[in-house]
């Protein structure tokens, strides 16, 4: 069958791809447009170390087509430092220790990210129920719900 | 900005700090490649084919209709490896046998395991080579299975290896069954020391077969070109350990294989060992093209190893005065399809903590329809020691006796003789102890609906073989390379420890890990070996690079090596007759290695011994709702005895 000739924007530069009815938005941001980034760790949305967001939408990229990001927008890992500086949470998050393998950081990060959008200002149960979608092994959470909670009172000029 | 903690009078400027991570920007940007994230010009996709029976013996494998579909550009079974003699040799705190690991890799006679390998294709795309492993016809004789522990060691149960005698039982059993080995620790005599006792607890103890659970699935890409040399880049815990096992199972000269080892999302035991590499490796030899294979969750669930699940009885006599007079426990661990479970850790380990005058441990190492256990922090000891802990705590409880004072009153101490062999050295079981009496965790009130633990544990570690070089770069700073895969930090602490050892700041140490062409023979990390084997070698190394240094400076200052030191970070005249010159920096130094010798750089091979064993007590609170039944942690306390 032919393949599908997806236009998006990714990071906030325009890029289309060819895909397979059946490949996800996971498959088609590593294997067709190189951003290796983003993790596949059980591709049955368990995990989290795939996500992205979507239109601002937090998603696991494994749940969804990548011929459903037609016409969207995706954020993924690669956008989040802005040139050589890092965003606040990724540098919170080498600050506080709060990776360890590495593997799931991706994932936290953009989620994390994808709170402080919405919830500038979040509790410590907000952040731990928000980021209860992205799995750790190695540190444990509490490193993380710090790293987040210092990014959001550094972003918010505390 | 972060803390740098250091202990107030500390000797060290850099050990003890908390830097930021070398690894760190890579990690945080999505820039560090592990397993899956490597890409090669025109590579192709391997895929395996699966046993859907938990035991099956193999009639035939007909893969003619998968080699003819368009794309597929290799397919192998069992007939790509050659049969293995039976030999164990040592990997991590596990022993492996090839015979078993060939048969691990590829199934011959049988299929052990729902998920056992029966055959693997390589084909353009992921599409294809799944269209292909439904080609392969294979005619199975559905065996019957056992998955339990206990079912398996019964008389009639379904045997995996018609050919396996119990090893370690005198005389020799003359039946095969599905119990590999038997082993055993004694000490004293325990029927004499269960006379003594006024108070005497039995319980049995199931545990499940618990994954390691890595975030990151198994994945390697190999390469291997027409003239039979190969590259393989893998997540592992240890790439030299990879190659020896693939060039083992191929039948290739190690010298063909160069492994580089990618970020490790996470092992915890479980990437210790090998699975795809050696299938890879063939592919692409068949293929001519670069094999990437990757497995799925579910794969790493079926067919990856997880830590035994076990049946456990302990018996514990006490006297009334909380002294242990007997300990008896008796240890069924599956190993799943091959022999090979952790149960002698897991016996060595049981009452490790203690110094008992009776004791004795009896272990079995039983094999069942399950994937081959791997091992997984401590390989056997929580198994064991939650069976002992759970039973001494009752003991506390039975005597009216403070759960640790019991413990204090039979902890281990140096020059106890452990039931497994050897007496020990100065170790912190009593510190830990008091430690915990002493924190304030240990007089918090509890609330309603719950409850308080507390249970001590051992484990070993392991030094081993390691070579570290570190060479000084052009410019003064330095390049330090480790073969140990760094799983949670490893570059941090050895590039603090060569900054320490030579008084430059730790931003001017590149540190990596290299790939098997680059050093000596490793060991793989693992045994909580990497920092210390790895760091031992890198003071080494770097105290060679300071000798080195001392000698171009004394060349060039026409001295005598001994009237040269090196202190903070630079060359010095040293002694009374060394006259008058200023100091050399690294960078000094490195500008003048052309003409005085060449370059400059440290190079360790060493076997690290004197790896201490590790003591813990943890106290840990729990709370229940009764409604529910749901269990939390309210709060928990480690105390580590760390070596």
């Amino acid at each position: 069958m032919a393949k599908h000739h997806v236009t998006a924007t990714v990071n906030g530069d325009a890029v289309e791809f060819l895909c397979e009815t059946e490949e996800t938005l996971l498959d088609c941001l590593r294997d067709q447009l190189g951003l290796i980034g983003t993790k596949e760790g059980c591709s049955t949305g368990d995990c989290g170390a795939c996500s992205v967001t979507v239109d601002g939408r937090l998603v696991c990229s494994c749940l969804m087509l990548g011929v459903e990001a037609n016409g969207k927008s995706v954020a993924t890992i690669e956008g989040m430092a802005q040139g050589d500086v890092l965003h606040p949470l990724q540098r919170k998050f080498i600050e506080h220790a709060a990776l360890q393998c590495g593997i799931c950081t991706p994932g936290f990060l953009v989620a994390a990210k994808s709170l402080l959008e919405k919830s500038p200002n979040p509790s410590e149960t907000e952040v731990r129920y928000w980021l209860a979608g992205n799995l750790c092994r190695c540190t444990g959470y509490d490193k993380i719900v710090r790293a987040v909670l210092d990014a959001a009172a550094e972003m918010r000029g505390a | 900005m972060q803390e740098k903690v250091r202990e107030p009078g500390s000797e060290f400027k850099w050990v003890g700090t908390r830097p930021d991570r070398p690894d760190g920007a890579d990690k945080v940007t999505g820039r560090a490649r592990f397993g899956a994230d490597l890409a090669m010009a025109g590579q192709i996709v391997g895929k395996v084919l699966r046993s859907p029976h938990p035991h099956a013996r193999i009639r035939s494998i007909d893969t003619i209709a998968a080699e003819k579909l368009a794309g597929v550009k290799a397919v192998v079974t069992a007939k790509d490896f050659k049969d293995q003699p039976s030999e164990f040799i040592p990997a991590g705190e596990m022993m492996i046998n090839y015979r078993d690991v060939v048969r691990s890799v590829m199934a011959r006679e049988k299929a052990l395991y729902e998920g056992h390998p029966i055959a693997a294709v390589a084909a353009t795309s992921t599409a294809i080579a799944k269209q292909a492993l439904k080609l392969i016809k294979v005619d199975y004789e559905v065996l019957p299975h056992v998955i339990d522990v206990v079912e398996a060691m019964q008389p009639g149960a379904p045997l995996l290896d018609e050919g396996m005698f119990t090893a370690g039982v005198e005389p020799a059993p003359k039946t095969p069954s599905n119990v590999a080995k038997r082993v055993e620790f004694v000490l004293g005599d325990v029927a004499a020391g269960f006379k003594q006792a006024d108070v005497v607890v039995e319980r049995s103890f199931t545990t499940k077969p618990v994954h390691q659970g890595y975030i990151e699935p198994h994945a390697c890409i190999a390469s291997v070109s027409e003239d039979g040399q190969a590259d393989l880049w893998v997540t592992t815990q240890g790439h030299w350990i990879v190659r020896a096992h693939c060039a083992r199972l191929l039948g290739w000269d190690i010298s063909k294989i160069r492994v580089t080892a990618s970020e490790i999302g996470g092992g915890f035991g479980g990437k210790t060992v090998v699975y795809l590499e050696p299938v890879a490796l063939a592919l692409a030899k068949k293929a001519g093209r670069p094999v990437k294979m990757v497995m799925t969750r579910e794969e790493v669930f079926r067919a990856s190893g997880p830590t035994s699940g076990a049946h456990v009885r302990v018996k514990i006599g006490a006297r009334k005065d909380g002294r242990i007079v007997a300990a008896e426990a008796e240890l069924k661990y599956q190993a799943g399809a091959f022999p090979g479970s952790p149960v002698q850790p897991g016996a060595m380990c049981a009452y490790a903590p203690y110094d008992l005058e009776n004791v004795k441990v009896v272990g079995y190492d039983v094999v069942t329809n399950r994937p081959k256990v791997a091992a997984y922090r401590a390989p056997g000891g929580p198994i064991s020691e939650f069976a002992v802990e759970s039973v001494i705590d009752e003991i506390a409880g039975k005597i009216g006796m403070d759960p640790i004072e019991l413990r204090l009153k039979n902890a281990a101490k140096q020059g106890t003789k452990a039931a497994y062999g050897p007496k020990f050295g100065p170790i912190g079981m009593i510190a830990t102890l008091e430690a915990a009496k002493a924190h304030a965790h240990w007089r918090t009130p509890l609330g309603k609906n719950q409850g308080r633990g507390v249970a001590s544990g051992f484990w070993f570690n392991i030094g081993g073989e390691t070579a570290v070089s570190l060479s000084l770069n052009e410019d003064g700073t330095l390049a330090l390379t480790a073969g140990t895969p760094d799983i949670g930090g490893l570059r941090a602490s050895l590039c603090m420890m060569a900054a320490e050892e030579l008084g430059v700041p730790m931003d001017k140490i590149r540190v990596a890990i290299g790939d098997t062409n680059s050093l000596g023979y490793n060991f793989l990390t693992g045994g909580s070996r990497s920092t210390f084997s790895s760091g031992m070698a890198t003071v080494e190394a770097a105290r060679e690079v300071i000798k080195e240094s001392c000698k171009r400076a004394a060349k060039l200052w026409e001295l005598p090596e001994d009237a040269v030191e090196y202190k903070d970070g630079a060359v010095r005249p040293a002694g009374p007759n060394a006259g008058k010159h200023n100091p050399m920096t690294l960078k000094e130094i490195a500008g003048i290695a052309g003409k005085t010798g060449g370059p400059i750089a440290g190079y360790s091979r060493i076997n690290a011994a004197g790896a201490a064993p590790s003591l813990a007590t943890h106290v840990c609170d729990v709370e229940v709702d009764p409604e529910t039944g749901r269990v939390w942690v309210v709060r928990y306390t480690a105390i580590q005895d760390a070596g």
